[in-house]
């Protein structure tokens, strides 16, 4: 049930994206009875429509436009065109998501406070105190159906799940489970049961994963107060003189241009479509891009320390089988200085398909050291690295005027290079991993380099004062009072864990307080 | 695609055909591979152009249980007009750098050894990294070839791996 909203309704709140921040703030606004219009660049695919097929999916759902990359990650040289791993569709990347979902440990919050100066990092803390976040995250849990909280027991463990919970058993390892999953154990929330299907990455066909698209997304459109125009990818957000945002700019599937009133307009294209946005949005009043008079706007690029290990063993493992995400250890997620370096890391099963593994086990390798790797595959098991790396002020989204989009719009390169602090992270963490999988006899194990990034972070981030970030501590711009940002980009810090039920606790709270100045008419 | 040679008998072909490396035979408007076993068709290139690149094709990424059909469907595709200019000018090359190190031919280097050697030497080649780089998907995304490492491809049509094994390690 659409509510259509009139182009000159200037009473809307405009919500750009529909991923885990965009789409849970629209449903959360509509369910206040707020009126939302929310614009998505992709279509509309639900469960039926996912293809589990590794290259079938990514073309059906992966965000495609141009893009380039510079820097020393590696990325920069594998994947030059294709920076970050993100979905366009409605349901944004949640269609994608493994569905890992843990909440920030306490002293996260405070990375400044309790890691001291670290050479080169722009730390900060948040502006939050972690006790405001926990009725929040209790709130995001209950959303997404999350295993190991509430009375929601854990998923049952895989064949790769069994081979890593023994390698870390065997190491002393304790804090090791099939994780807290936002993907039903029970049927749940009117969604099925995990069927161990073994395509979480492809969009879950039996809807058994938590995703935007088909949660959030038509329970807000059933109040009749939220309507989602799908492939309409906004250009510009526009202001008027005294500097308030005023509506947004957006071309429709033929490419025909609308402009879209609004009273509030909320960013929420994920961190590099969001502050490419903002530097798209320059005017003669705001010449570095909107939100940007501390000049942080597009800087701070986090991706998460990554890495993969995947090991092979003399029998078979079969790790396709079942979650993708189906474990994890936390033992190293602590901060602890002794090991060479501040913040922690997790380790979490990941599997990827034999097209996948090939594209991503030794990018550009090639010959019998890496082909004999692919010949045993099916005795393979794998796990993920997830830690925490530096903001820094050089790692940043920046408009590439010599490459245009599909709309004539500058893309956006994404520079990033390794802090130090990163480098020593992964390699205690690979040095870990290949341990965990030796333990339980792996013949060979193979220390993979990072993938394009799926967790990006950090682009608009939050600060206490409006020198150091772009947003306050309610996602509101220090700028402009009627423009806010609802995704990862508003992360001051990124966390060893995975990002997406902080966003989603995020966007709940960030409700809570449009709502309410709504209601105040401070905006 | 490749196609089962079902028409010429094995001596009806190689009668008909000239050898190209130890596993090739071309012809006329064809490759196929020695046994017989498969057949392609060319138009574009040079029938013993594509037995080159074929047998480039499996020296990038060798797999000895992955029959050399696979390897002519992964690079099937460069046999248009697009692309012929670019393939025959690089399997020259190829070729040229082989006679360098004393062979008549790429694809007459016996060992697979002395192939990679001269592989190595172009490694940084545009045409060796479009060659390659199109493998990842055009070899490994071939549905028929997933059997031959083990993996099963989609599971949601026969209701996942809840009941059909997604724990049935036993070793661990
Ligand atoms: C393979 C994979 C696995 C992952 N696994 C996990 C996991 O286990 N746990 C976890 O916490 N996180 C995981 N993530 C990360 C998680 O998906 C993201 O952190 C999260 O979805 C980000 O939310 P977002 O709202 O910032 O952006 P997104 O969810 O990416 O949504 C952004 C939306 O904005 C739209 N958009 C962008 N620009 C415009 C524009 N100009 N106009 C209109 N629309 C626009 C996009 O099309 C997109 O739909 C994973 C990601 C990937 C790719
Ligand atoms: S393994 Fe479970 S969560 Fe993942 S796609 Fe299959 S049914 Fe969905």
């Amino acid at each position: 049930m659409a509510a259509p909203f009139e182009l000159s309704d200037d009473s809307v709140v405009v919500i750009i994206g529909t991923g885990a921040g965009g789409g849970v703030l629209a449903n959360e606004l509509a369910q206040k009875g707020v009126s939302v219009v929310s614009l998505e660049a992709g279509g509309r695919y639900l469960p039926e429509d996912y293809i589990n097929d590794e290259w079938e999916s990514f073309g059906q759902l992966a965000w495609l436009d141009a893009r380039t990359t510079s820097g020393d990650w590696r990325v920069a040289n594998d994947f030059s065109g294709l920076p970050a791993w993100i979905v366009k569709a409605v349901g944004g990347t949640t269609t994608h998501w493994a569905g890992a979902s843990l909440r920030f440990q306490d002293h996260e919050w405070k990375a400044a406070t309790t890691y001291g100066p670290v050479q080169g990092a722009n730390l900060l803390d948040w502006p939050i105190d972690p006790r405001e976040m926990d009725d929040y995250y209790t709130k995001a849990e209950n959303k997404l159906g999350v295993t190991r909280t509430g009375d929601r027991a854990g998923l049952p463990g895989n064949n790769n799940y069994k081979v890593f919970e023994a390698g870390a058993k065997a190491l002393g390892y304790e804090e090791v489970s099939t994780g807290r999953m936002a993907i039903n154990s029970a049927s749940n929330d009117d969604r099925a049961a995990c069927q161990q299907t073994g395509f979480c990455f492809q969009g879950c066909k039996w809807g058994a994963k938590w995703s935007a698209a088909y949660t959030d997304i038509p329970r807000g459109e059933a109040t009749g107060n939220l309507e989602v125009r799908e492939r309409a990818h906004v250009l510009k957000i526009e202001h008027d003189d005294s500097g308030k945002v005023t509506g947004v700019l957006y071309a429709d599937a033929d490419g025909n241009q609308h402009l879209q009133k609004a009273r509030i307009v909320c960013v929420a294209g994920n961190s590099i479509e969001s502050p490419r946005l903002l530097l798209n949005s320059a005017s003669n009043m705001f010449p570095e891009g909107l939100a940007n008079s501390s000049g942080q706007v597009g800087r701070n690029y986090m991706r998460h320390m990554t890495g993969s290990v995947y090991a092979v063993f003399d029998k078979p493992v079969k790790m396709w089988r079942g979650t993708t995400m189906a474990g994890i250890i936390q033992d190293e997620a602590r901060h602890d200085p002794s090991r060479g370096f501040v913040g922690g890391y997790e380790l979490e099963t990941l599997a990827l398909g034999l097209p996948f593994m090939a594209a991503f086990l030794d990018p550009g390798g090639w010959g019998r050291e890496f082909t004999t790797a692919l010949d045993s595959y099916e005795n393979m098991a794998g796990m993920w690295i997830v830690g925490e790396d530096m903001p820094q002020e050089t790692n940043r989204i920046t408009l590439n005027h010599d490459v245009k989009d599909q709309y004539g719009l500058p893309a956006p390169n994404v520079h990033f290079d390794d802090h130090p602090n990163d480098v020593a992270m992964r390699n205690h963490a690979y040095k870990q991993g290949m341990a965990v999988y030796e333990a339980v006899g792996a013949t060979r194990v193979f220390p993979t380099p990072p993938y394009p990034s799926t967790h990006n972070l950090g682009t608009n981030r939050m600060s206490e004062n409006s020198r150091d970030g772009v947003v306050n501590k309610h996602g509101q711009t220090h700028d402009i009072a009627n423009l806010f940002i609802s995704d990862g980009s508003q992360f001051t810090t990124g966390a060893a864990e995975n990002p997406t039920l902080t966003i989603v606790a995020l966007a709940i709270r960030q409700a809570d307080f449009i709502a309410a100045e709504m209601g105040k008419n401070n905006i | 695609m490749t196609s089962r040679n079902t028409k010429l008998t094995r001596r009806q072909l190689l009668s008909r055909s000239a050898a190209a490396g130890a596993a090739f035979v071309v012809g006329a408007g064809y490759v196929a591979g020695s046994s017989a076993a498969w057949a392609m068709n060319v138009e574009h290139v040079q029938p013993t152009t594509m037995a080159t690149l074929i047998q480039m094709a499996r020296d990038i990424y060798p797999h000895d249980h992955v029959a050399d059909e696979f390897y002519a469907a992964a690079v099937k595709g460069y046999d248009s007009a697009d692309a012929a200019p670019m393939i025959e000018a690089g399997i020259a090359a190829l070729d040229a750098a082989a006679r360098g190190k004393g062979y008549a031919s790429y694809i007459e280097a016996g060992w697979e050894r002395d192939r990679v050697d001269i592989l190595r030497g172009l490694e940084n080649s545009t045409f060796f990294q479009t060659i390659r780089g199109g493998l990842v998907t055009g070899l490994y995304n071939q549905k028929a070839v997933w059997p031959l490492f083990g993996y099963e491809g989609e599971s949601f049509s026969k209701g996942g791996y809840i009941d059909r094994g997604f724990d049935d390690i036993n070793w661990i």
